[in-house]
């Protein structure tokens, strides 16, 4: 318990070493904003510095960092140029967005990465085996802009069964009322089944080509671990005193064999929810990885810091969480 | 011995490896009786942990049992599926290994591990489950068994995991127990401990013991009969005491010539000569010593060489015995 405290802590130096970086790496990005936000032929010098102070841009680099500092205290990230809109609204809005499409697709790569990986190690060398190697290796080689247009392709434009792959909801449906930003969570709580199965419907293909595209590491993590503890000799005793098969793979060998497991799926979430722009982009889904691309190109500053910050702070609480399920389930951890 | 606890005949395993095949066992052949403790001995490579993975089943997936026969109480063991393998192994015999830390699951409680193996093979309610752990725990002399059952691998000591080891291997009052070099990696005051342990409950018990080292002096000390084991052949099988007082074998006798505490003087200390030929070879002669004898005759390598009549109280595999 101490230990998850003294975690949490720890946590904060990092969190300012973030601020302190991101913010500096967007100000040395190539680009002037106020030039690009006062991009009308009829903009005089004038009006453009008139921009500049507006945005504060003319004060010294510390008295920035400061006056932005100042102002995560209080919760507020700044606005968005492009959008007019509060930073802090548009994730309120788009990160759960991001984030159920990360779920699922993570709950599919878990469902289909793991039994695939152990049955591949039980019986090496076997169809199953060489199966998950063709499936991983499709899966992490096929760039995921490839497979979401392929899955759209077929699923959608040739069979038919798909919604048509644009955003979150069918535009002729409403959305739920807001508890959890999550379409189908929210649509349950309503107790609209209906919706629910829209909502999840949509989000079937783009999570299928997220979830390509992270079992790679995970069929071959849950392979590879799954081999080495059962040649280990532990394994060897259990056998030896007669214990069901059953015993032996899921209480000696698979409880071992998760603590890798674990901290590659802590790795793999992460990077999920922050690098699935291109998924994004060919699903047109309104998720945090578009809106991050879109504030480059645009010189936002205050949304791309936002999401680097936001980024970095689920970053810190997956690998928490990483360490507590891994304290959880091996005692050597926990002391 | 007319009926043996275990009767080993003929066992000749291969090892499939990418660099060729390893004859590991040759003909290997021979008993244990009741309440008996033997000793089988060898150099490092001459086929005894393979003997006993054989009996328990739990060879490397490399390992092929070319031919022979594993009798226990008359049963094949070689012919059982795997559902009577497992109701037979941890029950009616069971082993003890090597290396007492690495042999128990890391991350479950030692109580559990022992729990695992009588609700196995005697199931019966939790709680009594509970309370025959902690007779087995108090059985290897495990002090505080009530909460030591609650400990994990890592926070016990090498002796205490080795006696967790035995207290798995005893849990349900097997015939046969193979302790597989159970002290090779602990320190000597701990080793005459669990040595002294085994024999206690294997006496208690009623309970045969075939324990393979490389320690003769060990076990001399400890064994009623031993069985000397050369590059996956059986050369030598007696009573502890006349084979350390008459050895017949070469090898015996350069085994025993190579033990600072069965020689009577350190001048008579000698180390032996050569070493294991190699087992992948197809030209192995039939006497697998003969290369590093110096009583080797022409007829040595004329034919196929048997133990002595099996069941022969002495037994030696030699054509040129001393």
């Amino acid at each position: 318990m101490t230990g998850i405290v003294l975690r949490l802590l720890s946590a904060i130096p990092t969190l300012f070493g973030v601020v302190l970086v991101t913010f500096l790496i967007t100000r040395v990005l190539p680009g002037d904003p106020a030039v690009f936000f006062a991009s009308n032929p009829s903009m005089t010098t004038q009006d453009i510095e008139a921009v500049r102070q507006s945005l504060g841009l003319d004060k010294p680099l510390p008295e920035q960092f400061l006056i932005y500092l100042g102002g995560l205290l209080h919760g507020d990230l700044g606005n968005s140029l492009s959008t007019g809109q509060k930073v802090v609204t548009e994730f309120a809005n788009r990160l759960p967005a991001s984030a159920e499409l990360t779920f699922l697709a993570f709950f599919i790569a878990i469902g289909v990465s793991l039994p695939l990986g152990i049955a591949a190690a039980l019986r090496p060398g076997s169809l199953i085996d060489h199966l998950s190697r063709v499936i991983a290796t499709l899966g992490v080689s096929m760039p995921t802009f490839v497979t979401g247009l392929l899955l759209i392709f077929f699923f959608y434009f040739v069979l038919g069964v798909a919604p048509e792959p644009i955003g979150r909801l069918d535009p002729f449906m409403f959305e739920p009322d807001r508890v959890t930003g999550l379409y189908t969570i929210d649509a349950l709580i309503a107790g609209d089944l209906e919706l629910f199965a829209a909502a999840l419907k949509q989000m079937i293909l783009p999570a299928v080509t997220m979830a390509l595209f992270a079992l790679a590491p995970l069929t071959r993590m849950a392979r590879a671990s799954m081999l080495e503890v059962l040649g280990s000799e532990f394994i060897r005793t259990a056998r030896a005193s007669g214990l069901s098969r059953r015993k032996i793979i899921m209480t000696y060998a698979f409880r071992n064999a998760l603590l890798p497991i674990v901290t590659t799926m802590g790795m793999t979430f992460s990077y999920m929810l922050g690098a699935n722009v291109l998924v994004e982009r060919v699903f047109s889904w309104p998720g945090v990885g578009a809106f991050a691309v879109d504030s480059i190109i645009n010189l936002d500053y205050a949304p791309l810091q936002g999401f680097m910050l936001v980024m970095a702070g689920i970053f810190i609480v997956v690998n928490l969480t990483t360490d507590v399920v891994v304290a959880l389930i091996d005692p050597r951890a926990s002391r | 011995m007319t009926n043996p606890l275990l009767a080993v005949k003929d066992l000749t395993v291969d090892f499939i490896t990418r660099h060729g095949t390893v004859h590991v066992l040759d003909d290997v052949s021979f008993d244990i009786g009741d309440g008996e403790i033997v000793g089988i001995i060898g150099e490092s490579g001459s086929g005894k942990s393979v003997t006993a993975y054989s009996i328990m089943g739990i060879l490397d997936h490399a390992a092929r049992i070319r031919s022979g026969e594993i009798l226990f109480q008359g049963r094949d063991v070689l012919g059982m599926n795997r559902s009577e393998l497992d109701r037979w192994r941890g029950k009616a015999a069971s082993i003890i290994f090597q290396n007492p830390r690495t042999a128990l699951n890391p991350i479950r409680s030692v109580g559990d591990q022992i729990a695992d193996v009588l609700a196995r093979h005697t199931p019966a309610r939790a709680s009594e489950i509970r309370a025959k752990t902690i007779d087995a725990l108090k059985q290897v002399r495990i002090p505080d068994p009530e909460r030591r059952s609650k400990a994990y691998p890592f926070e016990l000591s090498g002796g205490l995991c080795q006696r967790i080891g035995i207290a798995i291997a005893l849990a349900c009052a097997p015939r046969l127990l193979i302790a597989d070099e159970p002290t090779t990696g602990l320190d000597v005051t701990t080793q005459a401990v669990i040595m002294d342990l085994i024999r206690n409950l294997a006496r208690e018990q009623k309970t045969s013991v075939a324990l393979i080292t490389h320690d003769v002096a060990l076990a001399s000390e400890y064994c009623d009969r031993l069985i000397i084991m050369h590059a996956g052949h059986v050369v030598e099988v007696a009573p502890t005491a006349e084979i350390i007082d008459h050895p017949r074998h070469p090898y015996t006798a350069q085994l025993l010539r190579s033990v600072p505490s069965l020689v009577d003087s350190i001048g008579e200390l000698q180390a032996i000569r050569g070493s294991l030929p190699d087992l992948r070879r197809a030209d192995l002669p039939f006497c697998r010593f003969a290369e590093r004898c110096d009583r080797r005759l022409p007829i040595c390598d004329a034919e196929r060489l048997h133990l002595g009549p099996a069941l022969e109280r002495h037994a030696v595999a030699c054509r040129n015995p001393l």
